[in-house]
């Protein structure tokens, strides 16, 4: 299993074809107490870069991009009751969406954590 | 100059204090050939408060006023009492000279106020929630069209031939400006069920009025059915807000959005403005409403309070991504509703619904005894539509001679279709007997 | 003698002191508790006298409600009270100074009030006929032809309804102007500076465009050399949106140049006028190359507030648009005014309606008089003042605080939190200002400053006041600087304390429900 971070603060889990998607918690911590989060519809497809959720703090509202091409498999409906799991747990129980791959060569693209480190710490 | 503090003195010091010779220096960036010498033409200078008064007075004075006259006119906007204890409320500065409740610590008092008239809203729609208020019906109508846009991810519209043309103008303008198809079918007294045979696959919202334009109440729920067959929003529009007392309200008839013109309760006519647009949906659609939305919290101390809430949709915060560009709504409109609307009660607005369509009735069976007028509303609240065997145009012109504005001719709102001897009437709690009587006797004369 | 036995203190007395007093009422003093409406015992009670129902046959064709609203109803002494304790919890200009910036919290003048509820303007119907209404409809022409002089522009649309509904109302005239050009599908990019008001890009987007941000400069103006990248490439470009005076408080010094390059462009320019009170009476944007702008009556020209409105926002249009103006409008001819309702001869090329009937004419009343009780040189005054007092202000702070940019400023002064110490934020110093007993400048606003924070004063505050304000502003922002932590808990003062505006966003409760019945236990 290899997690893989983009520039706009997601991570991406990649098990097999599935890839499990969230925010990072550098973006958690960014956007404060997350308020409301608008997911993904099961089924749906998204290219990458496409916008696929919203993330909602009380005064801030930012889109969330798919950070690879692929179809939804899954969306994490315990958000819609707890979206503050987004700020306690954004890299684990927090996650938004499960995508089925349809290209795995896009996450050689994407960075590992070191790299992705090196990024934060330079923003 | 009686409103600006200043002296001569005070704007020396100033001047002294920011190091400045003169306030020329804080206009060096006009580009000069915009810099004007003196006053601008051709207007007069500063005058006392008598004088202006006596000219707003002439101006006002060259206006009949719906007092002055057996008044028969609605269409959208009616002429009903408002108690003295409304103006007493919205007078008060603290409510009249507030802004928006940015700052809630130190704006409970418009919050609470929001609070309550979102629940009054609510309830009286029988829909399950309803924001802070919009500038009109007409444009809460076409904020709803795009709302059922943005919700069900289609790009059609369609209107019954009863929604007053002023909101499916307003309407079909926001949806083609946005690329939505916007059709309005042809205009109809009776006609909002045959939105049910225009609902498709591609169809975002129907959108049917009741009491309609002509007066005529309809139980719109096939209406709602065949929307949601298809996977529509089926939005429910009304302009008499005392209707709601009587007649089978938005969330009676599986409405998703209900919107309305609330002037009825607590505002004056205004001659069409401000008025306070009603807006109500189904918890579902809460996130794609637009405007200001109230909602409940606590304090540090845990104290109950209130705040302004769901603001990531609006456009202070998504710019263009927001639901809507609506930012100043109809505050104080809202209140003076609000207030009427708590001095009513359930019961109040029930009775006063009551007293508007008894008369109705009463009007409805005088006119009908008219020789020559035809009753053409089958079922109505307050309003109905007459047809009279002479040109409207020239009966209502008859008619106010005699004292009388006897309503709208239909053809002042459909140009291009078949109404001209077609009168729309409205009663209200305002109307006497006397008044339908002298319309009734007046009606015969000229017909004679 | 004679004793009298009714003595008592008439100076206080030492008490020991207490922090805070706890009633059982909820009240404290004049602050009265006050619950919700729907919290009173008056379920199935009315506040409203009303007739006997008659008892007739029902024409509604059984289309009736199937249960009453659910509402209670209070006499009249309980909705007085109820309003008058609310009144008691809000901050009104009525009551100090209220230096939102960008908002123009200006007094509002009494006799506006009072000839907009004179019975010939209040009590008229927007649908009776016109030869009725001729006094109104000559209020109209007579406010348009101000507004129209006062800009220098050639036309003016009435019938939008705020701020933001001018803004739409100018967008869909350009809209409407290229369609006529045949453009409206190519040219769909609307450029907007970062500092703009956020109903800018949304009204752009609600017209079909797309929003094109441009660069401010290290001066708060637009940064010229962006602009000119960005129309580059021309021919997809319908316009730009600009307010001027900027939300930075500042003239756009190169705002003729601007309006060139954008008509050499092919677009046209909206104005946001919603700091005209700048500018009014001294400089007409007719003569600035604009093409529209809108006019926000409850700002410039003092119609209240009203805690979020109504508002008013008629706009002025250019040559080049003028004949794309929304209905309905007053023209006048031999026989009076008259109002052109459909989109027909003279109104041929009009883009459509906007609202029902003719526009806030409540608000017009109350525009027209301020305007006629100031004339050309009031007005001229009144911008002014307007812009000395926000200069004073800037003046004697600007060495406490931290201004945004050099120079003077038009009608509000901008400072930036770079001043407070870690962990002090600006949020925190409008918090202490409340305590101060002033309503909090405009805070975060514009973006393209850190930490915001935007003053305006207006021209109704004395200098007295602007002195008062300026040292409990002053002494907030030392406290600011020098890291005072008390400052987070500010408001102490306030009927509360900061809210928590997270809860109220997660689990949004937009209305009273009843609690539900307790719990009977079972037999």
């Amino acid at each position: 299993m290899t997690v893989k971070f983009t520039e706009d603060h997601e991570w991406v889990k990649v098990e097999g074809d599935t890839a499990i998607v969230g925010i990072t918690k550098f973006a958690a911590e960014q956007l404060g107490d997350v308020v409301f989060v608008e997911l993904p519809e099961v089924g749906a497809s998204f290219d990458k870069g496409g916008d696929m959720a919203v993330v909602e703090s009380v005064k801030a509202a930012s889109d969330v991009y798919a950070p690879i091409s692929g179809e939804i498999l899954e969306a994490n409906d315990a958000l819609t009751d707890a979206p503050e799991t987004v700020n306690s747990a954004p890299e684990g129980e927090g996650w938004f969406a499960k995508i089925k791959l349809s290209d795995s060569s896009e996450l050689d693209s994407l960075m590992d954590e070191a790299a992705y480190k090196a990024f934060c710490d330079g923003q | 100059m009686r409103y600006l503090p200043l002296t001569s003195e005070d704007r020396a010091d100033m001047l002294s204090v920011i190091g400045a010779k003169n306030v020329d220096e804080f206009y060096t960036d006009v580009p000069e050939t915009a810099r004007l010498g003196g006053t601008i033409e051709g207007l007069p200078d500063h005058q006392s408060e008598f004088a202006v008064e006596r000219h707003l007075t002439r101006l006002a004075a060259k206006n009949v006023t719906a007092s002055d006259s057996a008044f028969f006119v609605g269409c959208g906007a009616y002429k009903h009492h408002v108690p003295a204890s409304v103006d007493a409320v919205i007078t008060r500065s603290e409510f009249l000279t507030t802004y928006t409740p940015y700052q809630p610590e130190i704006a409970q008092g418009t919050l609470q106020t929001l609070f309550e008239f979102q629940t009054q809203v609510a309830e009286i729609t029988a829909m399950d929630v309803a924001n802070a208020s919009m500038y009109d019906g007409a444009t809460a109508c076409a904020e709803a069209a795009v709302m059922a846009c943005r919700a069900t991810r289609r790009k059609k519209v369609v209107m019954s031939g009863g929604l007053h043309p002023h909101y499916a103008e307003t309407t079909k303008l926001l949806c083609e400006a946005q690329g939505i198809e916007a059709i309005i079918l042809p205009a109809a007294i009776d006609g909002e069920l045959a939105l049910a045979e225009h609902v498709d696959d591609a169809t975002a919202c129907v959108i049917g009025q009741s009491p309609n334009v002509f007066g005529t109440v309809t139980d719109m729920t096939p209406v709602a059915d065949a929307a949601h067959e298809k996977k529509a929003l089926f939005v429910s529009v009304f302009t008499e807000a005392v209707s709601l007392g009587l007649v089978k309200p938005p969330g009676e008839m599986g409405a998703d959005i209900a919107v309305g013109e609330g002037q009825s309760i607590g505002n004056s006519l205004n001659f069409g403005g401000p008025y306070v647009g009603l807006f109500a949906a189904t918890q579902k659609l809460v996130r794609q409403m637009p405007g200001r939305l109230c909602g409940e919290t606590v304090d540090a101390d845990g104290k109950r309070g209130f705040v302004l809430t769901l603001s990531t949709r609006e456009q202070h915060i998504r710019r263009d991504k927001a639901t809507s560009n609506i930012c100043t709504n109809s505050g104080l409109c809202a209140l003076a509703f609000t207030t009427h609307m708590t001095l009513l009660g359930g019961k109040g607005l029930h009775d006063l619904a009551v007293l508007n369509h008894e008369t109705a009735c009463d009007l409805a069976d005088a006119l009908e005894a008219v020789p020559g007028v035809e009753l053409l509303t089958p079922r109505f609240f307050n309003e109905f539509a007459i047809r009279t065997p002479k040109p409207a145009f020239d009966v209502l012109e008859a008619l106010q001679d005699k004292g009388v504005i006897g309503g709208v001719r239909a053809s002042r709102l459909y140009p291009h279709d078949d109404f001209d001897d077609v009168i729309i009437c409205a009663a209200t709690e305002c109307t006497s007997l006397e008044d339908i009587a002298l319309y009734a006797s007046a009606l015969k004369e000229i017909l004679a | 003698m004679t004793m009298n036995s009714s003595g008592r203190p008439t100076a206080p007395v030492a008490a020991s002191d207490i922090q805070s007093v706890e009633t059982v009422s909820g009240s404290k003093g004049l602050s009265q508790f006050e619950p919700l409406i729907f919290e009173t015992d008056r379920w199935g009670k009315t506040g409203v006298d009303l007739p006997k129902a008659k008892g007739k046959a029902s024409r509604l064709g059984g289309v009736e409600r199937s249960v009453r609203p659910e509402l209670p109803g209070l006499s009249e002494p309980e909705t007085i009270r109820h309003y008058m304790r609310l009144s008691q919890r809000n901050y009104a200009i009525d009551l100090g100074l209220f230096p939102l910036g960008s908002c123009t919290m200006k007094h509002n003048p009494r006799l506006n009030e009072k000839m907009a509820r004179l019975p010939g303007f209040a009590d008229i119907h927007p649908m009776q006929p016109q030869a009725s209404v001729q006094g109104a409809l000559e209020l109209i022409d007579e406010l348009a032809t101000w507004l129209k002089t006062l800009t220098g522009m050639p036309a003016v649309a009435m019938s939008p309804k705020a701020g933001a509904h001018g803004e739409l109302c100018g967008m869909l005239a350009i809209r409407a102007a290229l369609q006529a050009r045949g453009e409206s599908e190519t040219r769909k990019r609307v450029l907007v500076p970062a500092s703009a008001h956020g109903t800018n890009p949304a009204t752009a987007a609600q017209c079909g465009f797309i929003v094109d941000e441009i660069d401010a400069n290290a001066r708060g103006r637009v940064d010229m050399d962006d602009l000119r990248a960005k129309l580059k490439k021309s021919d997809d470009v319908a316009g730009i949106m600009l307010t001027n005076p900027n939300t930075c408080g500042l003239f756009e010094t190169d705002i003729k140049e601007i309006a060139d390059l954008i008509h050499a462009a092919g677009g046209y320019f909206y104005c946001d006028g919603a700091n005209f009170n700048a500018i009014v009476g001294r400089v007409r944007p007719g003569d600035l190359g604009v093409d529209a702008m809108h006019i926000n009556l409850h700002k410039t020209f003092s119609t209240p507030h009203g805690g979020g409105g109504p508002g008013s926002g008629p706009t002025v249009l250019s040559d080049a648009l003028a004949p794309f103006a929304p209905v309905p409008f007053v023209i006048k001819d031999g026989n009076g005014f008259h109002l052109i309702e459909e989109t027909e001869a003279e109104a041929k090329d009009s883009f459509g309606r906007m609202a029902s009937f003719h526009g806030q004419m409540g608000m017009f009343v109350r525009a027209l008089t301020y305007m006629l009780s100031h004339g050309a040189d009031g007005l001229k005054q009144v911008a002014e003042d307007a812009v000395l007092n926000a200069n004073y202000i800037q003046a004697k702070l600007k060495t406490i605080m931290t201004p945004a940019f050099d120079g003077y400023c038009m009608h509000e002064a901008l400072f930036s939190d770079k001043f407070t110490a870690e962990g002090i934020e600006t949020i925190d110093i409008a918090k202490a200002l409340i305590d101060e007993g002033y309503h909090p400048m405009t805070m975060y606003f514009p973006l393209v400053v850190h930490g915001a924070m935007l003053i305006e004063p207006t021209e109704t505050e004395s200098k007295a006041e602007l002195d008062r304000f300026c040292d409990s502003l002053a002494s907030v922002a030392r406290k600011a600087a020098q890291g005072d932590e008390s400052l987070k808990g500010a408001p102490y003062l306030a009927p509360m304390k900061r809210l928590d505006e997270t809860q109220a966003a997660r689990k949004p409760v937009l209305k009273w429900t009843a609690p539900a019945p307790e719990q009977v236990a079972a037999e």
